[in-house]
């Protein structure tokens, strides 16, 4: 195989921006797990809730993604805190199987809702300028990419603001740090949990938004993404926000390498490999640091 | 009659008449499980394939006069669901099974009719091994990955010659699936057997489940082949194509010599006038053969706003395995499973909807001389562009994207 360096180049910014794409994807999960200390099993599955969503906005309204955006994320924390609030709450304290066991039973509900409301049928955003890649000298940018990782720095950035300059924010990471700390000094736990699980959620929602720009969605997208999502945030460092970005970043430069370099059919493997190798040498992960 | 009376009158009256019921219930409707990947990766074309099974009894009792009774399954594109709802079906009482158009879970599927000795007859899948192993159940209408690649091959060529253009060189790529993987070990065999006019510069596999093709087009775009020789599914093909676009990939063209994607109403959904220019050597219908007219009008009737032309391969095979099914139980006048294995095996249908010849199986249970079309995506609508007997348009190549340097 003949290659030249626009042509690497073009790969590993390639892989940089899905890197970047799928941190956003996986930094939900690492908030809720940061903060909760609930690893969220249906985090694929309520991705694949935000990309039919974001596909049906854009069918029946026309409402473009970059826009539905906003009342995606609103609707998402929303979503998030209620289900903390009436669901979750009680089954913090109780042993992690049946979490395990209700997150899934969560994402079973969602795949079953999504196949009885939209059908077996994939769905897409197909927005025709997103096709025109964006030229700069021999590099050719994915526009869709491009945005979405635009958005992934951007939420990381604001999300980064939120938990060190925010009154709200610092009071979570108190309850990430010490629980019972928190709630002798008087801070509302039980609600600043919700705050989390609402956040992460949100996450997972303006993600949705962003992928369906990529890929198209099923029913079933659900387990793929939980999986994707679960191998990054080992590798970045359950619980942190930065790792997760640098977990998504790393997989999907190593992917795009890995494939260009090797068989493209071998990606997977790649990044199950890194997984195991992080295991093995930094089981907490590459930046072990808390939120 | 006191109640010890009334028991044993009871008894008796329903084991004189249990035989009578066995017999009438065997002889007036025939059980057909069918076993399609109707959600999961492969979700849409099982859907699709579903369309050929739901017309199938009402045009099967106006064409042969007999009734039969699907019984539904899903497969979930998984080859151990397909295993243990072919399992469930037996357990229900099918008579014979029909599916699963896809290899992996024929295979699956194949073991399980043989251990409960019922018959299976495969739609769609191409695998040669299925049919290798020496099963008595097992049969298929539907061309080996060989035969497959043979005639999408041999179409190629027919295409360059048609539209008088000479590429030398194609890259190959292909799902790392069964399917793709038959596909690619005829192909290593059969391109320098045919001696070709144009020679293969690179194969490049990769993942059906794949999110994410960038690596994979750029990969192939830096070998310069003049086209893309694809073995694709459905999901992969739609990311490829927009890659293409996306990457700049001055080709000039796809072509596929013999597999899914390129021709389903999805790919025309989601690529509109990107989907055009796409070529696909694949099993077709005989647009003129009567039973395909009486297919087309039962079709048009379930589905109004939809067309057979984006379902061709799908509802045609689909429809023709429980045709194969419905005509041996015609002729066997039994559901018991030997009759029906030995009157699928002496099958002989020669007014039938696919191109090629008739449905005839050999001693390994296939059915040899199903012939493939080139179909070629124009307006956004799959068409028929040779052999010149049976084409609807004439072939275009290179595509209209492609730039001459």
């Amino acid at each position: 195989m003949s290659f030249d360096f626009p042509t690497l180049l073009n790969v590993f910014i390639s892989g940089l921006m899905t890197g970047l794409v799928y941190g956003l994807m996986a930094l939900g999960l690492s908030v809720i797990f940061g903060v909760a200390r609930v690893v969220n099993f249906a985090h694929g599955e309520m991705m694949a809730l935000a990309m039919y969503t974001t596909a049906l906005l854009f069918s029946a309204f026309r409402i473009n993604p970059f826009i539905a955006v906003v009342p995606i994320a609103a609707c998402f924390f929303s979503f998030g805190y209620a289900l903390q609030r009436l669901v979750l709450r009680s089954f913090v304290a109780r042993p992690q199987h049946m979490q395990f066991l209700l997150l899934l039973a969560l994402a079973v509900v969602i795949t079953s809702t999504l196949l009885i409301v939209f059908g077996p049928d994939a769905r897409a955003v197909n927005l025709d300028w997103l096709l025109e890649p964006v030229v700069i000298g021999e590099l050719l940018l994915d526009q869709a990419k491009l945005y979405a990782a635009v958005v992934a720095c951007a939420v990381s950035a604001a999300l980064f603001a939120f938990f060190h300059f925010s009154y709200t924010g610092t009071a979570i990471r108190a309850c990430a740090d010490n629980w019972l700390g928190a709630k002798i000094v008087g801070l509302d736990v039980d609600r600043l949990y919700a705050i989390a699980f609402g956040i992460g959620a949100s996450c997972v929602g303006v993600a949705g938004c962003m992928m369906i720009l990529l890929v198209d969605v099923t029913p079933g997208s659900g387990p793929a993404y939980t999986l994707l999502a679960f191998v990054i945030v080992i590798v970045g460092g359950l619980g942190s926000m930065s790792g997760a970005l640098v977990g998504g970043v790393l997989i999907g430069v190593s992917e795009a390498l890995g494939g260009f370099f090797m068989a493209p059919s071998a990606k997977s493997m790649i990044s199950f490999a890194l997984m195991i190798m992080v295991l093995m040498f930094r089981p907490r992960g590459l930046i072990a640091e808390k939120l | 009659m006191n109640r010890r009376n009334f028991i044993k009158a009871l008894t008796a009256t329903a084991a004189a008449l249990a035989p009578f019921n066995i017999v009438r219930a065997q002889n007036n409707r025939l059980k057909i499980g069918v076993l399609l990947p109707k959600s999961g990766l492969q979700g849409l074309i099982g859907q699709s394939c579903q369309k050929g099974a739901d017309l199938a009894p009402a045009v099967i009792r106006d064409w042969l006069g007999v009734d039969i009774e699907l019984m539904n399954a899903d497969t979930e594109t998984n080859i151990d669901t397909a295993r243990t709802r072919a399992e469930r079906l037996i357990q229900n009482g099918v008579h014979c099974l029909v599916g699963p158009f896809d290899s992996g879970a024929a295979g699956a599927i194949a073991q399980v009719a043989e251990q409960h000795g019922i018959p299976f007859v495969i739609n769609i899948a191409a695998a040669p091994q299925i049919t290798e192993q020496g099963y008595k159940f097992v049969f298929r209408n539907f061309p080996i990955a060989s035969e497959l690649v043979k005639n999408g091959l041999t179409l190629i060529e027919d295409l360059f010659r048609a539209t008088k253009i000479s590429p030398r060189t194609a890259v190959f790529m292909h799902v790392n699936d069964t399917f793709g993987q038959a596909n690619a070990k005829a192909i290593a065999t059969l391109v320098p057997q045919l001696k070709l006019t144009f020679r293969l510069v690179e194969t490049i596999s990769y993942d059906p489940a794949a999110k994410d093709l960038t690596v994979e087009v750029t990969k192939a775009k830096t070998t310069k082949a003049d086209f893309l020789l694809l073995v694709c599914r459905l999901n992969d093909a739609i990311m490829l194509r927009r890659e293409i676009v996306k990457q700049r990939w001055n080709t000039m063209g796809i072509v596929s010599p013999g597999s899914p994607g390129m021709y389903e109403s999805q790919f025309f959904k989601a690529l509109g006038k990107f989907s055009d220019g796409c070529i696909s050597n694949v099993p077709w219908f005989d647009p003129k053969s009567t039973l395909t007219k009486a297919v087309e009008a039962a079709f048009k009737k379930q589905n109004p706003n939809d067309h057979l032309r984006y379902h061709a391969l799908n509802v045609g095979y689909t429809f023709e395995a429980i045709l194969i099914a419905a005509d041996a139980f015609k002729r066997a006048r039994s559901t018991d499973a030997q009759p029906l294995t030995d009157a699928i095996r002496r099958t002989e249908i020669t007014n039938r909807m696919m191109i090629g010849g008739p449905i005839k199986f050999n001693a390994k249970g296939q059915v040899d001389g199903n012939l493939s079309a080139c179909i070629q995506n124009q307006e956004q609508k799959p068409m028929v562009v040779l052999p010149p007997k049976v084409a609807e348009a004439t072939p275009i190549f290179p595509w209209a994207d492609y730039k001459k340097a």
